[in-house]
């Protein structure tokens, strides 16, 4: 294995456009490394691109954030303004490990292992939150959502890694939430991942996006689920046809971590549950 | 008891001699030793459940310049028989693969990553066979054979070839009993198999020369067994191999066996030079032993004052694939607690494709006590009684005929119950949701062979070396021990674990036998020194010795002599030894057979989210027998522990096969042992009925802790969702299920 | 295979060092440095008994590459104490019996220190959340959660 600690981005695209075997590219390492010491993924070459300029940075930006590649879900919590605008983002990020894992990783991290059911993937979802993907060809952005394409894989090419994650801009009378259900209280994968972002007007929904974790190949983005609250107060009627769309867009697997029943199911709760909570974040009450 | 003054020492908390080695990062666990010279080792293991292994290549590993050596089962002893064999085939595979994880061969290299890269060189051609890996699957017709003839003699006619040992006792007539009853309640339970889950992975440094010499240092819970096992295995005598053990990361009964010891000496043997194997976590969940899982039926009858007319338990246990799965102790502690005129017990022992199964805290009594403490539950919820005063009204007491034979000497039931019906828990009211459970659980406790040995030094203190390795702070107790008999400070006592070659046997640290076993053998060999010192005092005032006695730490003349001279402390007595007569050592060596058995009783209060399944332990008590606690923080400890790995068996930790016979799950992010934020805080309730086995009143108390967690979580979680729970682990889809199977009548 | 150069800072004192680029810290510390006081218990940042601090985070040393250490101040087990005198977080520990075994008492007093240095008033649930991936199998967390709230009580007292 080769250990790559490129300067920029130029250099990390053209390491990885010209190497030969298998490619990774190391931020936090929370799961490069899981693989690493499990014989799962031994790369031929590993890029660190923790060296590159602004990576670790959270900052402003059209009103909404920019944030570093290598920034770790510890400094995420840790950034108040951030924490208050998008708190499902960060809250989601941080139940992602243990304190020391949140230590090391990051939200590009998180979205670039593919996993369906990392905790941060569907808060950015609902959120609406897009990535800038750099390559041999220039620069793109992509909509969080376009990323994982099945369990391991995403659509970034060979030679291209993600630059920057760009969280839009708050807004007014809008709040997000994610849960997850988990048998323990930490420690554990998510068995159903829900993310719900929302804007209202009085005690109306105006606007609405529920993301699903965890219930199918790649984190969802239910429409049906949203247009179930959108309009509503949120009222009971509202809330259970948001869990029956949340259940019936679930595609999921029978795993050691749960059932496809007990997903389905699950994910019509979480629904409700962080529906609830956005709605209240955002400041009607139900 | 045999100190009606009350005590100095024993009952106070001081700090543990090995706490600062702890807390610095000094203390060396099995990981941790290295030696010049060293090479790395890595085990080659079966992927398959179940497979022929054909051949076995090693051309591509060896021509790596940093390997030194790779062994294959021709590179240990033959014509093994009995228990040797069967550690053998586990510890490395011969003609046939057994389970997912089983080690094929090992190598050994310059460095781990050499060592970890030769291993993925070493080429194996498996036959995949059929396997099983459900208890009630394999003793079921059509199973495939783990291995023909592998049962014993108790094994009835007409069972499949993998049940390999069988168990049946009790007295009475049950039939009888239950036309008794009022009410006759029947279920059926099952428990999947658990991990003790300590959190130092096996490791070892072994090193066996050309002259046939042997050292190795590992953690284990018993280096005395180490020894005479690796020596069997590979081929020398015993007394050629001297075993250190270092400290250990827990164990639990989990290191009571050997796993990787004998691997790293045939590879030393071959490659003439030390050699580290360390296991990784998923080597640790995948192929050393797990408990038993279980399939058991318990039917119990009771009359509507309470009274337990009769009770029976079948009780199947799957203990991978050797026999050893502890059916006997499972159906001997199942209705132990209670005095029954009526009450039958089977077991069977399965073979299946899974890892051999070791002891695990209390082999077997936690399930049992699930099967029975639930139903004697269900039982009272039916009658409308209170669960204490039930388990009262039966409860065994000195004098009992016990369920599994003989007649119980002191014992301290009644006690713990009587504690736990005043302990405010029990009457605290619940909050909307919860639901609160109650268990009872019994242990036998053991004795074992023990030989210690205690040393006076010049400076008036003194060092004690006993053999059984300090698995949770046993060394504290042991300085306390002696210290009230010497009467001198606990501090001016030093306790070391000593090798095989220092020391005679001493059994593993298991049966909570430690502060009982050592802990008796240092009392009396503190008194052999007592003897000396006395014989000494004596010589120098010219008396008789008998006409002296040790009494605060001085040797003081007595009977028409008392006042004659004044009292000589043990320090003036150590400082003259040279010239008095030489050196003074005391010892004891015996098998002491008075462990007091052991009882407790646990409350739970749980609470279940009836949408999703999940439960939270919202308080928890422990009260237990301890006959009397020499240090309490410890024995507070250990009773916390085997709560909180009660907890998680109970409700999330599992091994879980796929259909592939694999272990899907050998990893803690997956194996979900209690994280911190799970539990609340453990309360406890220290009993102190003395064991009348120990010189002051010692029962062993790690445990009985483990015993009714599983029963008083389940009845907890069935009393707050309204419907009894019978499969372990309580995971939220089967909370789930059992909640849309009651509300679908 | 290429090995490679690491500077960096270890308990206040500078090593350098050569590493596999496989090689992860925590193997550094352990077979390269001497320093045995992290322990592997699981390689796959599950546990916590390799908890250590870099430039001042909290982290698993199983989950970094010694190679990523280059520049970097490393505190460990071997560093809290204060010559001979012992962390109140240390004291505390024994005083409580809030260890067993000691295996993963390295890893919780390194998480716990971070902790108390970032919230010098933690509750006994932000103790618990903040330990939830320092798994401990002997104790069922009790006495370390008591040892850690009765350290904190005493270190507001004493600033």
């Amino acid at each position: 294995m080769q250990y790559h600690t490129p300067g920029s981005f130029e250099d990390a695209i053209a390491i990885a456009s010209f190497a030969e075997g298998v490619t990774r590219f190391l931020a936090g390492g929370t799961d490069v490394l899981v693989q690493l010491r499990a014989d799962i993924v031994t790369p031929d070459n590993l890029i660190d691109v923790k060296h590159i300029d602004g990576v670790t940075k959270i900052e402003r930006e059209d009103s909404g954030w920019r944030i570093g590649i290598a920034v770790s879900g510890a400094e995420m919590s840790e950034h108040p303004d951030l924490h208050n605008e998008w708190p499902g983002i960060v809250e989601a990020m941080d139940l992602v490990g243990s304190t020391q894992i949140q230590g090391r990783a990051t939200l590009t991290g998180n979205l670039c292992n593919g996993s369906p059911a990392a905790d941060s993937v569907p808060a950015m979802i609902a959120a609406g939150v897009s990535v800038s993907v750099a390559g041999p060809n220039g620069t793109r952005k992509v909509a969080v959502e376009d990323i994982p394409v099945a369990p391991g894989r995403t659509s970034l090419e060979k030679g291209e890694l993600i630059s920057a994650v760009h969280i839009p801009a708050r807004g007014s009378d809008g709040a997000d939430a994610y849960l997850r259900f988990i048998p323990r209280t930490e420690m554990d994968i998510a068995v159903v991942g829900c993310g719900v972002n929302l804007r209202r007007d009085g005690k109306t929904i105006t606007e609405a996006r529920v993301s699903l974790g965890a219930v199918a190949p790649t984190a969802l983005l239910v429409e049906e689920a949203a247009e179930a609250i959108i309009g509503t107060a949120l009222d009971d009627a509202a809330l259970e046809t948001l869990a029956a769309a949340a259940s019936a867009a679930c595609n999921p697997i029978d795993d050691k971590r749960g059932t496809i029943k007990f997903r389905k199911h699950v994910a019509g709760v979480l629904a409700r549950r962080t529906a609830k909570i956005a709605y209240e974040r955002a400041g009607a009450s139900i | 008891m045999d100190r009606p003054n009350g005590f100095k020492f024993v009952g106070t908390r001081p700090d543990r001699p090995d706490g600062m080695d702890k807390v610095t990062g000094r203390a060396k666990f099995g990981a941790d030793a290295t030696a010049p010279g060293m090479l790395h080792a890595a085990i080659v293991r079966s992927p398959h459940a179940h497979a022929k292994i054909l051949k076995i290549d090693s051309t591509k590993a060896e021509a790596m310049k940093e390997v030194k050596a790779v062994v294959t089962r021709a590179d240990f002893a033959e014509g093994l028989t009995g228990e040797n064999w069967n550690i053998l085939e586990n510890v490395m595979a011969g003609d046939k693969a057994l389970y997912d994880g089983h080690a094929v061969a090992a190598v050994a290299a310059t460095t781990p990553l050499a060592a970890r890269d030769a291993a993925k060189l070493i080429a194996v051609e498996y036959e995949v066979l059929p396997h099983v890996t459900d208890v009630d699957k394999a003793m079921a017709e059509g199973a495939p054979v783990i291995r023909e003839g592998a049962a014993d003699k108790s094994v009835p006619d007409g069972l499949h070839a993998n049940v390999v040992r069988y168990h049946e006792s009790g007295h009475g007539d049950v039939e009888a009993g239950f036309a008794e009853a009022d009410l006759v309640v029947e279920e059926s339970f099952k428990t999947e198999a658990t991990h003790q889950g300590y959190i130092e992975p096996h490791a070892c440094l072994g090193q066996l020369g050309s002259d046939g010499k042997g050292e190795l240092w590992c953690c284990t819970q018993g280096h005395f067994i180490v020894q005479k096992t690796c020596a069997a295995l590979i081929g020398i005598e015993a007394s050629q191999l001297r075993v250190t053990a270092s400290e250990i990361g827990g164990g639990f009964g989990g290191k009571t066996t050997v796993f990787i010891e004998p691997v790293a000496l045939a590879l030393s043997r071959k490659a003439n030079r030390p050699v580290k194997l360390v296991m990784s976590r998923s080597e640790v969940f995948r192929a050393t032993g797990p408990t038993s899982s279980t399939s058991m039926d318990v039917k119990i009858g009771m009359t509507r004052d309470g009274t337990i007319t009769a009770g029976e338990g079948v009780f199947r246990l799957q203990g991978g694939a050797f026999p050893g799965a502890p059916a006997d102790l499972t159906a001997m502690c199942a209705f132990a607690p209670y005095a029954l005129k009526n009450v039958k017990q089977t077991g069977y022992d399965v073979m299946s494709n899974r890892p051999k199964q070791a002891a695990y805290r209390a082999p077997g009594s936690p399930m049992a006590a699930f099967a029975v403490e639930s139903v004697i539950d269900e039982l009272c919820k039916k009658l409308d009684l209170d669960p204490v005063e039930v388990r009262l009204k039966n409860a065994s007491k000195e004098g009992t005929k016990s369920s599994f034979g003989p007649r119980f000497d002191r014992i301290g039931l009644v006690e713990t119950l009587e504690a736990a019906k005043a302990h405010p828990h029990y009457s605290a009211p619940l909050e909307p949701g919860q639901g609160r459970g109650l268990s009872c659980g019994f242990w036998f406790n053991h004795g074992g062979e023990t030989s210690v040995s205690l040393s006076l030094s010049e400076d008036g203190t003194v060092a004690l070396s006993v053999g059984t390795p300090d698995i949770g702070g046993s060394r504290a107790s042991m300085c306390l021990m002696v210290a009230e008999e010497l009467g001198i400070p606990y501090e001016n006592v030093r306790t070391t674990i000593a090798d095989t070659a220092t020391l005679g046997y001493n059994d593993v640290s298991h049966g909570s036998r430690v502060t009982y076993a050592s802990g008796l053998a240092a009392i009396k060999a503190a008194r052999d020194v007592v003897n000396k010192l006395c014989a000494r005092a004596a010589n120098k005032w010219g008396i008789d010795k008998e006409a002296v006695i040790w009494e605060d730490g001085c040797a003081k003349p007595a009977g028409p002599n008392a006042g004659d001279f004044e009292p000589l402390p043990l320090a003036r007595i150590a400082r003259t030894m040279g010239r008095t007569g030489g050196p003074i050592s005391g010892h004891f060596e015996a098998t002491p057979e008075g462990a007091g058995m052991s009882f407790a009783t646990h409350i739970v209060d749980a609470e279940v989210d009836g949408e999703t399944g999940q439960t939270k332990v919202t308080r928890y008590t422990v009260v237990q027998d301890a006959g009397k606690a020499i240090h309490p923080s410890y024995v507070e400890g250990q009773f916390q522990g085997g709560a909180a790995q009660g907890i998680g068996w109970a409700l999330n930790e599992e091994y879980i096969y796929g259909e592939d016979g694999r272990l899907q799950n050998a990893v803690f992010l997956d194996y979900r042992i209690p994280v911190a934020s799970d539990l609340p805080m453990i309360d406890t309730v220290i009993v102190e009925v003395p064991n009348p086995g120990h010189p002051y009143g010692v029962r062993g108390v790690g445990e009985t802790s483990i015993c009714p967690p599983l029963a008083a979580i389940a009845n907890a979680v069935s009393d707050a969702a309204g419907v009894r729970l019978t499969e372990l682990p309580m995971s939220p889809p089967r909370i789930l299920d059992a909640l849309e199977r009651q509300a679908h009548g | 295979m290429s090995m490679v150069h690491v500077t960096a800072t270890v308990n206040d004192d500078e090593v350098e060092f050569l590493c596999d680029p496989r090689e992860t810290l925590l193997d550094v510390l352990r077979d390269r440095l001497g320093l045995t006081g992290a322990k592997e218990g699981c390689g796959t940042g599950d546990c916590g008994a390799c908890s250590v601090t870099v430039d001042g985070r909290l982290v698993c040393s199983c989950l970094m590459l010694g190679a990523e250490a280059e520049g970097k101040s490393i505190a460990t087990v071997e560093g809290i104490a204060d010559g001979e005198n012992l962390h109140p977080l240390q004291e505390k520990f024994i005083e409580h019996a809030a260890l067993q075994c000691g295996i993963c008492t390295p890893g919780i007093l390194v998480a716990t220190k971070a902790l108390l240095e970032k919230n010098p008033d933690p509750t006994e649930t932000e103790v618990r959340y903040w330990l939830a991936g320092n798994l401990c199998r002997c104790t069922g967390y009790d006495k370390i959660i008591r040892a850690v709230m009765d350290t904190a009580s005493d270190l507001r007292k004493a600033s």
